[in-house]
């Protein structure tokens, strides 16, 4: 009964268009986290059954109905439950509840709440449908339909112009992205005839000539006219599209302006479920992408330098939202050179750490905001330890988990990552990895730090002093985002910081819980590896790619390693306590000393401003070149040519059109008259 | 000798100067007489062929014609009294309202 589990949020949508607005508040709320909770007990239930099944034998395959035949060609409707999707699932339906019932907090004076679960919903089914699919088409269609809601829900306070900006920025970007994921797609129909996993997966050895070796290879190959193996370009282009849904470079972009949505959707959509969609699709596809190892090399690189930049970019910011923001992108990074050196299971193992610690921190952030009324700029919080006790507790676990500080999930899963680097060689990438690791424990830290420790620099009185520091503020920064304001758009205002009521606090604590010990299923040094490693061995290792032998290490080495990263992350923790709480002017101080690299940060490498004037401006400007000469004058022209051209007939039609009788009468007679000759004759 | 064929030329003639008049002539009531100057053409031509045939059917439809005649004279000077309230003229030239 697998297709109950997408269907269970899709009824939930056309319960809310029908009836939503008779049922209130209250009564929007439980249907939409009701259907999400029976969603992962259903979730729940198909795993426990699958568990049962024999290794070999772990996947159940539930068709709904044929989509599409043509010729030999066919797409179903299916759905497909095996262990790497049913880790997606439960991630997905698990966190997601969590977040629908913070929602119902958190929104609860917005005026448009029943919209909000409406898109939220919606969401859910794409989602679902994304990884519950059991072919690339059906999987494309909840790709395409997790891209809508995440416009939908960036946008979702449409009357600021910055929302619907970013919206609109995320959606273009996402499908710059998808362009490659259809030609990849194109690509593996033409050459297998079938867009069905079990179909394509199994006759890819067979049907495809190797991959390019190398990026180096590949470059030496098209140099010299040989052109790329089809298996590189297909995997090539399906990586473009994870690059652009699970914003890698170059197709990040949309990710921190994402952040205009509401917080919970930066925390579900952008955090835990759909930025994974990528990692997902790659980690499913590992069978073609080990057919091309310059692909991996590729995916690999790129997310290296993805996880690093954005670290590097992370650093600089000021709004809670945009280091988070930063965060996950590096942190996406960090999956993607994990399926990069071939530990797809590693890449999946930080998906589920990451969601659970990510959506807590993005939570706990919204928390925060709601607590200071609005406000996103850390430099203007502080001390709220005190005040928001919930709040400062669980997001301490989640900076430490994301720090990676054993035993809390995001050790395990990173360090995991940065051993198979090391491990297979690559030791760029693991240098990368370390860098970002360390960067990334500094940053969060910086982030705890200002928000939670230290004195107020708010005023907890009233608007007016606020203003003050508001504009003098202003001046004195060229942040991005220097304004008082956030995504709900009000102007921050003074008041006492309260912590915010349980509907919001569970759902952090029970995040919490699960940031603690979420990483046990990945407890190293198990007998045949570890528990989720086992998990996911039948998808991983069955069917026909050759399978993925990263060089096994010395346990000593393994030890050294977990010390470093452990050492490294100490480090990142204590240079972030010493420049932000125990020594502030060494942070300030160092800003002015490195004050230009400091610009460049804040600016975020002033990439957007390059798109800008490389892609953006040009095309707007050829667009409307185009419009002005194809649309206007030519489409236009034969448009209205052709009501010029009947006018003309009209015009001579017309004059029969005498309105004397005498005339009609004369027609009338001739007309007679011809009739009579034509029948007299014959 | 009367024939035939003179009865029938006398028809064609009057017709042909009815139907004249439909086109030519401007005034409303004008064109009704034409109109009735045909009717009397065709009766004319039927009575003439029931005389030669030597058969009461040619009188017989007469009576048909001239009671149609009536009646049609009757609605048409209805109308031409309701056009005329309407424009204020009778001149079948003015009227025309319906010109495209």
């Amino acid at each position: 009964m697998l297709w109950i589990i997408p269907a269970l949020p899709l009824a939930a949508v056309a319960l809310n268009l029908l009836i939503g607005d008779r049922l209130g508040r209250r009564g929007t709320a439980w249907l939409a986290c009701g259907a999400i909770a029976l969603a992962f007990a259903a979730s729940l239930r198909a795993v426990i059954a699958l568990a049962g099944h024999v290794e070999a034998d772990r996947r159940i395959v539930e068709t709904a109905w044929t989509w599409m035949r043509v010729g030999d060609f066919h797409a179903d409707v299916a759905f497909l439950l095996d262990p790497l999707s049913a880790v997606m699932t439960l991630i997905v339906t698990g966190v997601g509840f969590l977040i629908h019932v913070y929602s119902t907090g958190y929104m609860a004076d917005d005026p448009s709440f029943r919209r909000f679960f409406l898109y939220l919903n919606l969401f859910m089914f794409a989602m679902l449908t994304l990884v519950l699919a059991d072919n690339f088409l059906l999987m494309f269609v909840g790709w395409e339909g997790v891209g809508l809601c995440s416009y939908l829900l960036i946008g979702f306070w449409y009357e600021r112009p910055r929302a619907t900006e970013a919206g609109k920025k995320a959606f273009i970007v996402n499908r710059i992205g998808d362009f490659g994921f259809i030609l990849g797609l194109m690509f593996l129909i033409k050459w297998t005839g079938s867009v069905n996993f079990g179909q394509v997966f199994e006759s890819a050895p067979r049907l495809f000539e190797p991959g390019s070796t190398s990026i180096a290879a590949a470059f030496a190959s098209l140099a010299s006219g040989h052109g790329l193996p089809v298996i590189t370009v297909a995997t090539l282009l399906l990586f473009l599209g994870a690059t652009g849904k699970s914003a890698q470079i170059p197709l990040y972009v949309w990710l921190p302006d994402a952040m205009e949505g509401p917080t919970p959707v930066s925390a579900l959509i952008h955090a835990a479920t759909m930025v994974t969609a990528g990692v997902y699709m790659v980690a499913r596809s590992h069978v073609l992408f080990l057919l091309s190892p310059a692909s991996l090399e590729v995916v690999a690189v790129i997310g290296a330098a993805t996880a690093l930049m954005a670290a590097t970019i992370g650093i600089a910011q000021n709004d809670i939202k945009r280091v988070l923001a930063y965060s996950t992108v590096s942190q996406l990074g960090y999956m993607f050179f994990a399926c990069g050196v071939g530990a797809f299971g590693a890449g999946i193992f930080h998906v589920m750490t990451h969601a659970f610690f990510k959506a807590l921190l993005f939570l706990g952030a919204g928390s925060v905001i709601l607590g200071m009324h609005h406000e996103q700029d850390m430099r203007r919080m502080g001390g709220l330890a005190s005040r928001m006790p919930v709040t400062h507790w669980t997001m301490l676990v989640a900076t430490i988990a994301i720090a990676g500080i054993p035993p809390f999930a995001g050790f395990f899963s990173k360090d995991e990552i940065l051993e198979k680097a090391f491990a297979s060689g690559h030791y760029g990438v693991w240098i990368a990895g370390l860098l970002g690791a360390l960067l990334t424990a500094f940053y969060m830290f910086r982030l705890y730090v200002l928000t939670f420790r230290g004195a107020p620099r708010f005023d907890e009185r009233g608007a007016d002093s606020l203003h003050a520091a508001h504009v003098a503020a202003e001046h004195a920064s060229h942040a991005h985002g220097a304004h008082g304001h956030d995504d709900h758009g009000h102007d921050a205002h003074g008041g006492p910081v309260r912590e915010s009521p349980a509907s919001m606090t569970v759902p952090l604590v029970v995040l919490a819980v699960l940031s603690v010990v979420g990483g046990l299923v990945g407890l190293p040094f198990q007998a045949g590896g570890h528990l989720l490693d086992r998990w996911l061995r039948p998808v991983m290792e069955g069917g026909g790619a050759p399978a993925v032998r990263v060089a096994e290490l010395s346990r000593g080495t393994e030890w050294g390693l977990m010390a470093l990263s452990v050492a490294i992350a100490a480090l990142g923790i204590a240079l972030a306590f010493r420049a932000y709480l125990q020594k502030p002017e060494l942070a300030t101080g160092l800003r002015a000393r490195f004050e230009g690299l400091h610009r460049v940060l804040e600016n975020k490498y002033f990439v957007d401003e390059l798109n800008q004037a490389a892609f953006v401006g040009p095309i707007h400007r050829g667009s409307v070149a185009l419009w002005r000469f194809w649309d206007e004058k030519v489409v236009d022209g034969i448009v209205n040519g052709v009501g010029y051209v009947l006018e003309g007939f009209s015009a001579i039609l017309r004059l029969f059109q005498t309105g004397y009788v005498g005339t009609y009468a004369l027609f009338l007679a001739l007309g007679v008259l011809a009739l009579l000759l034509h029948f007299l004759r014959s | 000798m009367v024939t035939l064929n003179h009865y029938l030329i006398l028809s064609a003639i009057l017709f042909s100067i009815g139907t004249a008049g439909v086109f030519v002539r401007r005034n409303l009531i004008t064109i009704l007489l034409s109109i009735e100057i045909m009717l009397n053409a065709v009766n004319l031509t039927f009575v003439a062929f029931g005389r030669a045939l030597g058969s009461a059917d040619g009188q017989i439809i007469v009576f048909f014609v001239m009671t149609v005649a009536a009646a049609e004279v009757a609605v048409g000077l209805a109308i031409i009294v309701n056009v005329f309230r309407l424009r204020e003229t009778v001149f079948v030239d003015e009227i025309n309202l319906l010109k495209g």
